[in-house]
């Protein structure tokens, strides 16, 4: 295969160094067992490990599979264990290594479906077990909505962290309690626990503490803190799980109970235009 | 059964008994000497008529039984916490809680005898 026209980097970009990708295979249609595959990557400055590896899959070996797509650490679809770490490979720069060889392995703790692509079938079925949503006890007041929650960017400073979780998967590849326990809950979806018990618009406190409070739950956690090391998004898993165990202690002392989430906002009938505020534009549609 | 945070709140307040006798424990049996210095202590703990006098205390008695109670509890609850790392069954876990439970009242049981007798002597 001739190399890609749209990869060839060598007009544009000036090669710093070549480095050799050491790469899971796994076929599990033809593999007994999981093989390491080498490959030669030329590396300009500013390639990231995914990149790298579109460049073999264009260049050398279009069978190599992974998962991918924004490119840009949004979407968390590309988590590889890259030298020995959990990481987007979006996000990971080759020379930022500093190695000239790096494996690349699929995330440890899943499921290998096919060479780089881990089945993150746990992480979404333990993600929805909490329920990540706002609960109330009115469900009307979710199925229609007639106006907004009232909310302070104080009371969203209390959870914003963790509404920044991309679901990668990556904290529950470099957890060690999930390593040895499938069942435990894990970092992921104990800190979306907290994320929406924190929310003032959600009433679903006692519901999601009833869920969680299980050998497998928030007591399982050893606090090795591998979660909050690899998070790409900056989230402090560890640091969810610890304010978790705490609230469900004041919660049951009656010390800090939330009982009613925060109200709808009445229509805005006389509200006066702050000065200085334009018109809104004609609507186009 | 209990719910899972129920025995850990329980392990986190046995372990604040803990800190709190056994400082007592250690000021009383190790610090002898700087008690005898302050003029509170005989210098004498570790003598069998001195063990047998503070046992004669029902202060003592009080929080022999309750250390031994707390200890029991933090210790029997780590061995279980380590015991559910190994990815057992529900089953195996409920039995286990059960063997540990039993096993640590009748431990309790005979321990607060012991120190019951010992007021008595």
């Amino acid at each position: 295969m001739g190399e890609n026209p749209n990869m060839d980097t060598s007009q544009a970009e000036e090669i710093v160094k070549t480095v050799t990708y050491n790469v899971l295979r796994y076929d599990p249609d033809k593999d007994s067992k999981p093989r390491m595959q080498r490959f030669q990557v030329p590396v300009p400055k500013g390639r990231t490990v995914l990149e790298g590896l579109i460049y073999i899959k264009e260049n050398l070996d279009g069978s190599l599979t992974w998962r991918s797509s924004c490119r840009m650490g949004v979407c968390g679809s590309c988590g590889m264990f890259i030298n020995g770490l959990p990481r987007l490979a979006c996000q990971t720069q080759i020379l930022d290594l500093n190695a000239d060889e790096i494996q690349i392995k699929p995330l440890p703790n899943y499921d290998i479906l096919k060479d780089l692509v881990p089945d993150l079938k746990p992480l979404l079925e333990k993600h929805k077990y909490i329920h990540p949503n706002l609960v109330r006890r009115e469900g009307k007041e979710i199925d229609g909505l007639t106006g907004e929650f009232f909310q302070t960017p104080k009371e969203l400073e209390n959870y914003i962290q963790f509404t920044f979780c991309i679901k990668c998967g990556l904290c529950l590849a470099a957890c060690p309690t999930v390593a040895t326990d499938a069942n435990y809950l894990g970092p992921q979806a104990l800190a979306q626990t907290f994320r929406y018990n924190t929310d003032t618009r959600d009433e679903g406190n006692q519901f999601r503490f009833d869920l969680i409070d299980t050998a497998d739950g928030t007591t399982k956690c050893h606090f090795a803190g591998a979660c909050s090391d690899v998070c790409p998004k900056g989230v402090d898993p560890a640091f969810a799980i610890q304010l978790l165990k705490r609230d469900m202690l004041l919660h049951k002392l009656h010390i800090k109970r939330k009982e009613k989430g925060v109200p709808i906002l009445g229509k805005v009938t006389d509200g006066k235009r702050m000065k200085g505020v334009p018109d809104a534009p004609e609507k186009t549609v | 059964m209990l719910k899972e945070s129920t025995y850990w709140y329980l392990f986190l307040l046995a372990g604040l008994f803990i800190l709190v006798l056994l400082s007592i424990h250690m000021t009383i049996m190790h610090l002898d000497q700087l008690l005898v210095a302050i003029g509170i202590g005989s210098g004498d703990v570790l003598k069998f008529q001195s063990v047998l006098a503070r046992g004669r205390q029902s202060f003592f008695m009080v929080s022999y039984i309750i250390l031994l109670g707390a200890a029991l509890y933090h210790g029997l609850y780590g061995l279980r916490t380590i015991l559910f790392e190994l990815n057992l069954k529900k089953g195996l876990q409920t039995a286990i809680t059960a063997v540990l439970l039993i096993g640590g009242l009748g431990i309790f049981v005979y321990g607060t005898y012991v120190a019951i007798a010992a007021k008595m002597m």
